[in-house]
This record gives C-alpha cells, structure tokens and sequence, in this order.
C-alpha cells in the first residue's frame, strides 16, 4: 500500500483507457502520455498498458507501506526517494517507510510512477483511469491508501539499462492529418494552420488544450459528429481547441486537423505558454 | 433506402462515413442498419463504432495503413442485401417535475414564448422524442423531435453547474443531464430517473432508435420515484414500439 501525504497538483490513476464504451458518451481517458507510461511498466516488466499514478505540474508525496520497486517516467520533477535524488527510467527499489517526493519541474509537464504489478486501483467498465462520474474517485486526495502489490514476485530478470530519449518532449512541431473538416476552410485557412505558431494558452487539461492565437473563421458548426483525443477543433471566434485523452465523444465544431497518435504524447508534456507548429502528413 | 455516403480517413486508426448533412428519421434507421450490418461482417481488426446524427465512426485496434482497400470492403458492406434481425425499439416514459424548484427559466421562457407555463409543459410532455445517439456526456441522450413553438436559443451565460438529471431545451434540441455539469440550455425541469448507471454492462436503458416520452409529476412523486431510483428498484414504463 501506498500512503499519500500529498497529491500534488492534479494526480490521478490512468491505464491506456476505457475503450468500447464510447456510444454510451464515456471518454477514452487513459495515460496523456503513452510513450513515457508505457517505458515506465516495461522496465519494471509490467504490461506496458498496467496502471500507473500521472501527477501534473507538481508530484506527489507518497510513503510506502511495503517494499517494492518503482519506475518514474515521463517529465522530470526532481524526483527523491528519502533524501536522495533518484533518476528517471530506472528501476529503484522501495523499502518500507521510503518517502517519495518530488521538486522542480525541470522539463516537461506530466509525471508517471510505475510500481510493479501496476496499482491495484478500482475498475469501472474494464478500466481504472479516473474520471468523473465513472470511477468513484476522480483524481488523488492526502491520505488516500493506492493498493499495491504487498508481496514482491521473485524476479530473476536483469534488466539492460536502457537509454531513453527523452527529446521528444522538446519538440515543438506536432505532425497532424487533414481533419474531417479540413477542405471545408479556404486556402489561406490551411496556409495559415502550417505557417503561424501557435501558443498554448492556460486553459489546457486532460480534457483539451486551448491555443492562443485566432484563425480567421468563416464555417458552420457541423451537425453533431464524432471526435477523438487529438481532433483539432476550430470554433466560431476562430480559436483552436485540441482535444486530449478525457475529451467529450462527440462535439459540433468544425473538425479542421486530427493530431498523429505520437503527437498525442509530445503535446501532453506542454503547459501554458509553450509553443507548438503544427506539421501536415499527407499520408492519407 | 441507400444514401450517397461519403468515407474519410479520420487519423490513422478511424473511418468516418457520412450521411447528407441533415437530421433524419431515414437516416438514423439507416445508420442502425448499417452498424448492425458491419457488427455481423467480421472486419478484422475493428474495435468500435460510434454514431452520431448523420455519421458512422468506425475505430479500428491497429492503423489502418491501405484506406482505399478499407473503403472498399465497408463500402461492399453497406450494398449488401441482408436480412438484419429486427431490433426491439421501445417507448421509454419519463417522468420529469416541472415544479418551479426545478424549471429555472420557465418564467423566462414563457415570457419570451407568450405560452403558459402550463402550455409549455404540455408542449414538452406531449411529444414523442426519438433517440438519435448517446454523445458528450455519458449517458447524454441526443433527442430530435421538440415541438418548434419550444425552440429558443441557448442562454448567453451558460451556468457553471446543472444538477443531475436536469431537463433543458437550448436551440432546437431538449435533453437530461445524466449527471451535474456546465450548461448553457434553459432549465425547465428535472427527472429523478438515472440515465447513466456505471454498474450496467448496457449503462443507458435507451438506444439510438428508441423513443422517449416526458410526463408531469408533482414534487412529491418526485420524491418517491428518487427513492425508488436510489434503492435500484424503480422500473422505468416501457413498451415495445412495432413499426
């Protein structure tokens, strides 16, 4: 068991999300950052999709109750265990009583702890990411128990140290596809997309990040219809809405650009303030 | 009935297939049809379909990496001649208070509509609301069929917090909300019935094809279909539509 004695700024249990639920209205959810959680579970030898603790901004502090190992992925928070600094994508092994903590936010945005054997977290249709309504919790309070794995399984792997690159967390250029509604807008519309950087603006959580900059906008809403974690929305004052992992199922904007799955990632580890360009594939 | 329909790739795991741009009785059955014929067919690979008033998501568990060869094969899906099973649709009666404690703007409404209150809730319990799709909430209902004197725009301000199970009208559209949220529509009333259950496999009772009908119940009934509800006993009326 874990204890928390803080949750940090906005911590919650994701795995890969809540599929086939969607004609029902219920969002994905799942990890904003897949490549980072993913690596976490894999070096522990965990199944990549096993449920793992996001913290956002600022982590946690977390006392454990038994031994295990963990993995912490993803944006570097100056983590510590007791009062030594401890490295990203490394296997550290927990004894009980360890504190773990975190400080400054060094790069990126979003935080993973894996455990071995994942947490043992509630699960509502066949997933224990948290969201409103679904999941009796949705997001971590002080003092709340995380069930882990009490007893460790005997482990005869040795585990290569791997080098990770972590560089896609810098990148500003964000690959998308032509969206739905993309032949709809007028040549200086998706000149313009490519061309102007755009700044993320302060409204950017789990359930989508707003863009600063306004595009010229001259279309109709749609009819209702379906969108996806990564569909870039563009709303009648011109701004452009990118919808992340806790994303409503379906919305009425123009659909103008649908963000590549890898990108997904790279924008999860961005905050207000930071700059994306957004760059065409033509595969399809 | 075939439609014209077109097929676009929607990022690299999904097909978005479109009917004309318009809300549609023909439409929906069609779309029904076609996601029931798709469902018999096998595609490999496929992981759900999601629908909405005139559009077929279908989502896919790896990347679809030949979308022409894709198209083909759903295309050759939707022409074939089948016989589908017959779906049960139902009739769903809901109640809803309409009691002042609950129906926030129908003051606003009736001034602005010259109706009664007493009319606009006649005008809203009498009419029979199809199920189009369930999108942007969990358990959020989309409903096409509101009488046209109860069309109003949505308010300028939206209110920051609508308690579950409130019932609105904004734009030509009426709906519940299966649990608090944000809302811009007017308020005019609330039902006590759950229409999200996380413990259900199935957690909507009703369906895209089915039917809803509201009717009036006074605060005390009110009170007692909630506790019905709370304790998992109350049965929602309903009866199977053969049209």
């Amino acid at each position: 068991m874990i204890k928390v004695l803080k949750p940090g700024f906005y911590s919650t249990i994701q795995d890969f999300g809540r599929f086939d639920f969607q004609d029902f209205g219920v969002p994905y959810s799942g990890v904003m950052d897949k490549k980072a959680a993913a690596l976490a579970n894999a070096l522990l030898g965990n199944n990549e999709d096993e449920a793992v603790l996001e913290m956002t901004m600022t982590g946690a502090i977390l006392q454990f109750n038994n031994q295990t190992q963990i993995v912490i992925s993803g944006a570097d928070m100056s983590a510590k265990l007791n009062d030594d600094h401890i490295k990203l994508d490394k296997i550290v092994n927990v004894k009980p009583n360890d504190v773990l903590s975190f400080g400054k936010l060094n790069m990126g945005f979003r935080s993973y702890l894996a455990v071995l054997g994942g947490f043992k977290a509630e699960t509502v249709m066949r997933s224990k990411s948290m969201y409103q309504n679904i999941t009796k919790q949705f997001m971590l309070l002080k003092n709340d128990e995380l069930a882990i794995l009490e007893s460790l399984p005997i482990s005869e792997t040795q585990y290569a140290s791997i080098r990770f690159d972590n560089s896609y967390m810098n990148c500003n250029a964000i690959e998308v596809f032509k969206g739905p509604e993309f032949d709809s807008l007028t040549k200086k519309q998706q000149d313009d997309l490519f061309l102007k950087s755009f700044t993320i603006s302060k409204d950017n959580n789990r359930m989508a990040y707003q863009l600063e900059e306004v595009l010229e906008n001259n279309l109709k809403p749609i009819i209702t219809s379906a969108v996806l974690p990564g569909t870039v929305q563009l709303t009648p004052s011109g701004k452009l809405i990118i919808l992340m992992r806790d994303c409503q199922t379906t919305g009425g904007y123009p659909r103008v650009l649908q963000l590549k799955e890898s990108a997904l990632n790279i924008l999860a580890q961005k905050f207000t303030g930071k700059t994306i360009s957004f760059k065409l594939n033509s595969k399809y | 009935m075939a439609f014209k329909l077109t097929y676009k790739p929607f990022g690299e795991r999904a097909i978005l297939i479109e009917w004309p741009s318009k809300i549609d009785d023909a439409i929906l059955i069609d779309i029904i049809n076609f996601k029931q014929k798709i469902k018999k067919s096998n595609i490999k690979l496929l992981v759900e379909l999601k629908s909405a008033y005139n559009s077929l998501l279908i989502i896919y568990d790896d990347f679809v990496n030949n979308f022409k060869a894709e198209k083909d094969i759903i295309e050759k899906i939707y022409s074939s001649v089948e016989s589908l099973e017959k779906i049960e649709t139902f009739l769903w009666r809901i109640p809803v208070c309409y009691d002042e404690q609950f129906g926030l703007d129908l003051n606003d409404i009736s001034i602005e509509k010259k109706l009664s209150k007493e009319d606009i809730i006649k005008r809203h319990s009498q009419a029979i609301y199809t199920v189009y799709f369930i999108g942007f909430l969990p358990g959020f209902l989309y409903l096409g069929g509101l009488d046209k004197s109860l069309h109003i725009p949505r308010k300028e301000t939206p209110r920051l917090h609508l308690e579950k199970g409130t019932v609105a009208i904004g734009g030509g559209q009426t709906g519940v909300y299966p649990n608090a949220s944000p809302g811009g529509w007017n308020v005019i009333g609330n039902s006590p019935i759950n229409f999200f259950d996380v413990s259900k496999e199935q957690p909507c009772f009703a369906k895209a094809g089915d039917r809803i009908q509201f009717y009036s119940i006074d605060l005390k009934e009110y009170q007692n279909i909630k506790i019905l509800v709370d304790a998992k006993v109350y049965q929602i009326e309903s009866e199977v539509i053969n049209d």
